[in-house]
């Protein structure tokens, strides 16, 4: 119980200072994910909620708040790269779940649907993963009826406001799944999306509700997929499978102006060259090493540092529960051979780059959100933590329903003679 | 010879005359020529065609040794031959033949054993021709026998090698209250599962609580409640405890020298019977503390032993009532909040079980989570040591090996490094508590079933031989 209550305490003395507004994190290695590399016993300073700068100095100004860092390890916030935070609470059999749609008639092929509506920020899920270090997230549907998975934002975890960036990308399936839902055949799919992406291409002002319109496309969706072919929304394809990658790379041809990412990528290591020149960034569960379709043979725990001496950027952290196991995946693809560095970056300033979000989250660079984490160590490794997560310049409370729930019953433990309902966990 | 059920195989048989019925499977357990006369049941009608691989005498030196029964050995040594352990200790004798492994900055811990997995049975690729894990028909099916459905050829075998786990459960589904029989598999993947299935080991049979019955059949005839699931687990060891006493009245009259009928065989209550007479073990898909406090009475009511509740997520708040018990829980370091019964799962589950003295297993139910069990006993542990619960590595490694072992009743054969068990054992290459560490060389009954570094000492299944995308990852 002595380490619970230094952690308690820790946690006082930052929440009493949370209107302080200037925080030096003084002594950490410091990884900033900028040009400024990994800076060691350096000091990060914190002012009105921004990153103000990173420097070796030890001279802490008095209306600095001091947080000592000295042997820790110290990074921006993680960054999410695909989850479905704030839109599911208990996954089956629960009550509503806002990551699913189904008979939706607003859209024909999914793509207005907008999760920016459906976020909640009082989800435990979010302190959950914010006491791992996730502050931030991409966030969107993972089941839908339809071909794309709507429109995605990007959420600070756990703040009062988490809408960072709404309709921020979309994500389309184009495996075998997708096939299946259209019609049975990737010869039906690709098609479909051809005639989709042109009708939107072709038509020039998007018919007002006085119009007569018999399109493909409803009116709803229409607007998203301009956006798309215009490039200022990433387009996240979905496949496993060399051919499908292939063809995903063909669609980027036909549409140069789309900001493609692929995600899933089982065989994205025999395209690596062609997806690196192509400027494509991949989203991987690099643990995903089993042949678990016919479009997954060759499925490897090497694909990520394949990717990455190919020159592909890369991001890691492809769950919702358990978005805080990403620093895990990334560690075993290190273990696999990818570059610590990578691996890091994959977790933080590549998802923010990767969702055009690089200058507020994933970085320690001037200017960005204040969402820092001291870690007791080397993040990816599985017996480190972080210790205490800022959020916005802020130091959270290092606590979760899980917690509360685990010192409730270490507490019945010690003296049972209470009902543990009737025990707070913070007593 | 797997376990037999004392009720079925009397000694006594010999003193009576030959009775024989067609439709009986039958089995004479005697070589005496005069006897052969009861019909008596073939607990083992598919014998395991396991053989080690070839070995060679080999010891370990250097290297830093977690026993997996308590005992860590710094710069320690391990001597194995003829598949057994032959040593373990500091400055061992050991023949000048022995091939000798400098295991500096390495570890040995004993073999990891998983005894939740469903390899073989929903096995990659994950598609419906293959799906053969769930015998969703009915919810009371403790007559199917997992092993019928095992697929040699599921690659998953190898990638869990990979990871160091040397032996292995299949367990059915936990669609059915009653999900039918378990198998206790060698990781030495083959041709059959005979030729995989541990020599001698019991077998287990699959309960399971909760939500998962509930929905299966709630629009199916049920049940469809909680107290339907248990009407339905307690109507059927009454059935069982029926039928065993129709084959004790069986016995009791033939040996009066009468010729009765025997009772006509029923798969379902023969592997009930077989867990009443303590033959075969309980393995018990179940998440909320409540619910398991209520299958601990049931198995008073029924006077039989639960081995290990699976999944537990809940165990922390009972882990009292499980320690009184004496039933395992098998769980995951941080799976949570996928369905309802798992929505109070926290990351000091397992170690506050194993704090309170309850037997703590770190079970996998993943093809993916069994490749690293390692690193979900290493996040565990270290998430006790920051809650105040203080367990050492050595003791820890029981989670992984001697707990699961003794949940499978194999403990006497693996799950430890002590001299004269089999020569299961893990060579990593640096601290298994470590994201980083890696199993170099995996050894079951003393052959090298796994090697990191020869691609010639790694399996490759079937499926996976002659695809091109398999091809060109060499």
């Amino acid at each position: 119980m002595k380490k619970l209550m230094i952690a308690a305490l820790v946690s006082a003395a930052c929440c009493s200072s949370a209107l302080a507004a200037n925080i030096a994190i003084v002594g950490g290695k410091v990884h900033t994910q900028t040009e400024q590399g990994v800076i060691d016993n350096a000091t990060v300073f914190i002012k009105d909620g921004k990153i103000e700068r990173i420097s070796q100095s030890s001279d802490i100004p008095s209306n600095y708040e001091r947080i000592d860092a000295n042997g820790k390890v110290v990074t921006p916030g993680l960054v999410g790269a695909m989850t479905s935070l704030g839109l599911v609470e208990v996954a089956s059999w629960a009550g509503i779940v806002d990551a699913s749609v189904n008979n939706a008639s607003i859209s024909n092929t999914g793509a207005a649907f907008d999760v920016s509506y459906a976020i909640n920020p009082d989800s435990t899920l979010m302190e959950v993963s914010r006491l791992e270090g996730i502050t931030s997230a991409a966030t969107t549907l993972s089941n839908t009826d339809h071909l794309f998975q709507g429109q995605g934002s990007i959420i600070s975890v756990g703040a009062e406001a988490p809408l960072l960036k709404p309709r921020a990308f979309i994500v389309l399936d184009v495996g075998a799944s997708a096939a299946k839902n259209s019609g049975g055949s990737r010869a039906s799919l690709w098609v479909t999306l051809q005639y989709l992406f042109d009708e939107a291409k072709t038509l020039g002002d998007i018919p007002t509700p006085g119009d007569t319109w018999q399109g493909l496309n409803t009116r709803a969706d229409l607007s998203v997929l301009k956006k798309v072919l215009a490039g200022d929304i990433p387009l996240v394809m979905e496949a496993n499978r060399k051919s499908d990658i292939l063809q995903i790379l063909s669609f980027k041809d036909r549409y140069p102006q789309t900001n493609i990412v692929l995600m899933g990528g089982a065989q994205a290591w025999r395209v690596a060259d062609q997806l690196a020149k192509a400027n494509i960034p991949v989203i991987i569960n690099p643990e995903m090493n089993l042949p678990s379709s016919f479009d997954a043979l060759g499925a490897s725990m090497e694909n990520a540092a394949r990717l990455e001496a190919a020159g592909v950027t890369l991001a890691i952290g492809m769950e919702t529960h358990n978005i805080r196991l990403a620093t895990q995946h990334a560690g075993n693809a290190v273990a696999n051979g990818l570059s610590h560095e990578a691996a890091l970056a994959s977790l933080t300033s590549n998802p923010a780059r990767i969702f055009g979000v690089q200058d507020s989250v994933g970085s320690l660079r001037n200017g960005a959100r204040a969402d820092v984490v001291i870690w007791s160590g080397d993040p990816l490794e599985v017996t480190e933590y972080a210790e205490q997560v800022f959020v916005n310049g802020e130091a959270v409370e290092m606590r979760s329903r899980q917690t509360d729930l685990r010192d409730r019953y270490m507490n019945y433990q010690n003296d049972d003679s209470t009902p543990p309902q009737y025990i707070e966990p913070n007593q | 010879m797997a376990h037999s059920r004392s009720h079925l195989t009397l000694a006594l048989a010999c003193l009576v005359p030959l009775f024989v019925t067609g439709c009986q499977s039958t089995q004479n357990k005697n070589t005496d020529s005069t006897t052969t006369n009861k019909v008596s049941l073939d607990t083992n009608p598919y014998p395991s065609t396991y053989t080690p691989l070839q070995s060679q005498p080999t010891v370990i030196t250097n290297v830093t040794i977690l026993d997996g029964a308590g005992k860590r050995i710094e710069n320690g040594m391990i001597y194995f031959a003829e598949g057994k352990v032959q040593a373990v200790g500091q400055g061992l004798d050991y023949p000048s033949d022995a091939n000798v492994i400098d295991g500096k900055g390495k570890w040995v811990t004993p073999g990891v054993i998983d005894n939740h997995s469903h390899l073989g049975v929903y096995p990659s690729p994950s598609i419906g021709s293959l799906a053969d894990g769930n015998e969703m028909v009915k919810p009371v099916t403790p007559g199917v026998w997992v092993e019928h459905s095992v697929w040699p050829q599921d690659a998953g075998f190898g990638r869990a090698l990979a990871g160091g786990v040397t032996s292995l459960q299949i367990l059915p589904g936990s669609g059915n209250l009653f999900g039918g029989r378990s198998v206790v598999l060698k990781n030495v993947p083959n041709r059959s599962m005979q030729d995989m299935k541990f020599p001698d080991a019991p077998y287990g049979m699959k309960m399971a609580c909760g939500e998962n019955p509930k929905r299966v059949y709630g629009q199916k005839g049920g049940p469809m409640t909680r107290m339907g699931n248990v009407r339905g687990y307690r109507q059927a060891w009454s059935d069982a405890q029926d039928y065993m006493a129709k084959w004790d009245k069986y016995e009791r009259e033939f040996e009066a020298g009468k010729n009765p009928t025997p009772p006509k065989r029923d798969l379902d209550l023969e592997t009930m019977a077989g867990v009443l007479d303590g033959d075969i073990l309980v393995h018990m898909h179940c998440y909320r503390a409540d619910e398991m406090v209520t299958m601990m009475d049931m198995m008073q009511e029924f006077d039989y032993q639960i081995s290990s509740f699976h999944h537990a997520v809940e165990s922390y708040k009972i882990a009292d009532r499980l320690k009184e018990n004496n039933v395992c829980s098998s769980m995951w370091a941080d799976w949570w909040g996928f369905k309802m019964e798992a929505y109070d799962g926290i990351r000091e589950n397992i170690p506050m079980v194993d704090a309170a003295g309850a037997c703590a297993i770190v079970h996998s139910d993943s093809e993916l989570g069994i490749q690293r069990l390692n690193q979900e006993a290493a996040k565990a542990w270290s998430d006790g040591k920051r809650a105040g619960i203080d367990i050492s590595m050595a003791d820890a490694w029981a989670w992984l090996s001697a707990n699961p072992a003794k949940s499978m009743g194999i403990f006497d054969k693996t799950g430890s490094l002590e001299t004269g068990k089999n020569a299961d054992i893990v060579l990593w290459n640096g601290n298994p508590f470590s994201t980083y560490t890696k199993a170099e060389k995996v050894y079951i009954d003393g052959g090298l079933a796994f090697d990191l570094n020869d691609a010639q000492s790694q399996p490759v299944s079937d499926f996976e031989t002659g695809q091109k995308a398999e091809g060109e990852a060499q």
